[in-house]
């Protein structure tokens, strides 16, 4: 740990409110504050700066760069640290409070619909508070957190285990990415490498799990604008997917599989001449399907202009994923800054400026094309080996971070190892974070029916972002 | 589309004879609901699932249980959008506090007579994430269960076979 002094913290500030840099993560501890920035101009150049707070109070970052403000508000929760000069200082994740205050909106002719947490479908908890005229919504304000689960003080004095375990029950749909990024920042603390072929394991069971989920994001994005017929081919092809996983890894999610040194389980000669198949097979049907879309004006009457991001937006909170992307931001984890195999393989990063549904829509559909590429790549070149490195003892204290690509966006991890091997304190930070503050920008203007629309096509995950 | 629906009619449906899982557990549940429940929910099962904080992997396979695969709604089982309508409470999740009061609304909500039944390790007992203080433990905590599914997730079979379960006759 590098502490820095409260000057150069508040000019990192300055530099974040300008655009200079583009924030990747906020966390506290219960006498120090953390941040990771990056360079916008240079997405490798990553800083990650510790202030101590020995008063627990520090200068807020969200005071004048919003997109940390619900990162400051969760560590004053949780860590009881207060940002000087937030406005905003309601409890995030902490609802034990009986009232909750949302933001007033004033004007002739507004009515009130809040939804939620209880949804009407198979959906995770949240609160929507619409402020609607007629039927266009004025505003929208999000309350989250009914999915804390308390993971990070669960992960605090676990071992290595079950803190890969946990992370991989931070958000389900990602559970290979979380246990990836969490098992590189292992590694990258005590400074070992899991050996070539687990790296590749890893890889392909990333794209796997991308694979999935974008599959299932096209064929539920559709479905929300009654377009029932592509849920359903789409969740045929998804659950060929699951079931391969289930078959070659033997778990559908592919859970606990990614471990800190390596992968759980190998793959033989079989299981992978049937991945390769599985990728011929799903290009083949998943291609009508595309047509099928693009042939539905009907379907594109409600996807194109709808829930429209601006660049400008998608910049100032740093969004990754397909939100960041179909709003002309050039960002991917696995290029940049990049990781092992992903600079050994052939993949395009598609990079769209139309901004609305369709345009994250259509984000996902090229990207399901790049990830059968990379999983036929991967499969073709796998390296042999061994598929696991002993962890390391260290004896004393270390200190790892990684960002890795999961399927809506990067994921950061940063943990501290004490001397025993136990986790001192970890971080894990979804991509969501700097998501859901702008489904309640693109949804202005929009009408209420939209919304599930709009929320599908941003797909933010709850649980990721309650912790 | 005439191309996507005519290839849907030449073709044999994806959807799968369900194969019933051998779990003594199951069984012992499912006989300890009395005659009279049985009679009452018949061969129609109206489900309103709640998650009170799960990681969304049950929400995942949950939802997977509507495709052409499982197609659940072919046993009477059926999700519905309001707890009025609703015979089974579904949970998921180790019932976080933020979410109890919800949860518990959502079942005062439901007409009676009325079952729980809780999905996924997490809420059979609060799973990786029961010692939390963030936690309550598992929908017993703050209900009265009537049937355990595990698993993490448990998969589609494993669901479709212990709502299958709940109901008089099996297919």
């Amino acid at each position: 740990m590098t502490a820095v002094a409260t000057a150069s913290w508040v000019e990192t500030t300055a530099l974040l409110a300008d655009g200079a840099l583009t924030l990747l993560g906020l966390w506290g501890e219960p006498d120090r504050v953390h941040m990771a920035v990056a360079e916008a101009a240079n997405a490798a150049a990553i800083r990650l700066l510790t202030l101590p707070c020995p008063l627990g109070r520090y200068p807020s970052v969200g005071r004048l760069h919003a997109s940390a403000i619900r990162l400051e508000r969760a560590a004053a929760d949780l860590w009881g640290l207060e940002p000087e000069g937030l406005p905003d200082t309601r409890p995030w994740l902490d609802h034990s409070a009986p009232d909750y205050a949302f933001l007033p909106v004033e004007g002739d002719n507004l009515h009130e619909v809040p939804v939620g947490p209880v949804h009407a479908g198979i959906i995770e908890p949240g609160h929507f508070r619409f402020t609607a005229d007629g039927e266009t919504v004025v505003r929208l304000e999000a309350r989250l957190g009914y999915c804390h689960k308390g993971i990070e003080r669960l992960l605090q004095g676990a071992s290595l285990a079950t803190g890969a375990r946990l992370a991989g029950r931070c958000s389900g749909d990602s559970t290979v990415a979380y246990a990836l990024a969490f098992a590189q920042a292992a590694e990258a603390a005590l400074g070992y490498v899991p050996p070539p072929r687990a790296v590749w394991l890893r890889a392909l069971m990333a794209e796997l799990e991308r694979l999935a989920n974008h599959l299932g994001d096209v064929g539920a994005i559709c479905n929300d604008a009654a377009f029932a017929i592509m849920l359903a081919n789409c969740s045929v092809l998804r659950e060929g997917v699951l079931r391969e996983a289930a078959a070659t890894f033997g778990h559908r999610l592919m859970m606990d599989r990614v471990v800190p040194g390596g992968v759980a389980l190998d793959l033989d000669a079989a299981g992978l001449a049937r991945i390769v198949a599985l990728a011929a097979e799903t290009r083949r049907r998943f291609r009508p399907l595309i047509a099928l879309y693009e042939k539905t004006a009907s379907l594109q009457d409600r996807t194109v202009g709808t829930g429209f991001l601006k660049p400008s937006l998608a910049e100032a909170f740093g969004a990754g994923g397909f939100i960041g992307r179909a709003s002309g931001r050039r960002c991917d984890a696995r290029r940049w800054p990049g990781y092992a195999p992903y600079p050994d393989l052939d993949f395009e990063v598609p990079v769209l400026t139309d901004g609305d549904v369709h345009g994250r829509l259509w984000v996902r559909v090229l990207e399901i094309e790049q990830s059968l590429r990379l999983i036929e790549q991967i499969a073709g070149r796998l390296p042999p080996g061994a598929i696991r490195t002993e962890t390391p003892e260290r004896g004393a204290t270390a200190e790892g971070m990684a960002l890795v690509e999961g399927f809506r966006g990067d994921i950061l991890v940063w943990l501290r190892l004490e001397a025993d091997g136990r986790i001192g304190r970890c971080h894990l930070r979804d991509p969501s974070w700097f998501q859901w503050p702008l489904l309640e920008a693109v949804i202005e203007g929009n009408i209420i029916a939209d919304f599930p629309l709009c929320n599908k096509s941003f797909n933010c995950s709850y649980s990721g972002a309650d912790l | 589309m005439r191309k996507t629906l005519f290839d849907s009619l030449i073709h044999p449906p994806f959807t799968e004879r369900l194969v019933p899982v051998p779990d003594p557990e199951l069984a012992r549940m499912a006989a300890a609901l009395d005659a009279g429940s049985r009679r009452r929910l018949g061969r129609s099962l109206a489900i309103r699932m709640v998650d009170s904080g799960s990681c969304n992997a049950c929400e995942l396979e949950l939802n997977a249980l509507g495709n052409p695969f499982y197609d659940l709604e072919r046993f009477g089982l059926r999700i519905v959008a309001s707890p009025r309508h609703a015979d089974v409470l579904l949970v998921t999740g180790p019932v976080t506090r933020n979410m109890a009061q919800a949860l518990l609304r959502t079942h005062e909500a439901m007409p009676a007579p009325k079952w729980v039944v809780a999905a996924g390790d997490c809420a059979t007992c609060g799973g990786i994430f029961a010692d939390s203080p963030a936690c309550l433990g598992g929908a017993a905590a703050v209900l009265p269960v009537d049937m355990h599914i595990p698993g993490c997730p448990p998969t589609p079979t494993q669901l479709l076979a212990g709502l299958v379960a709940l109901m008089s006759r099996s297919p």
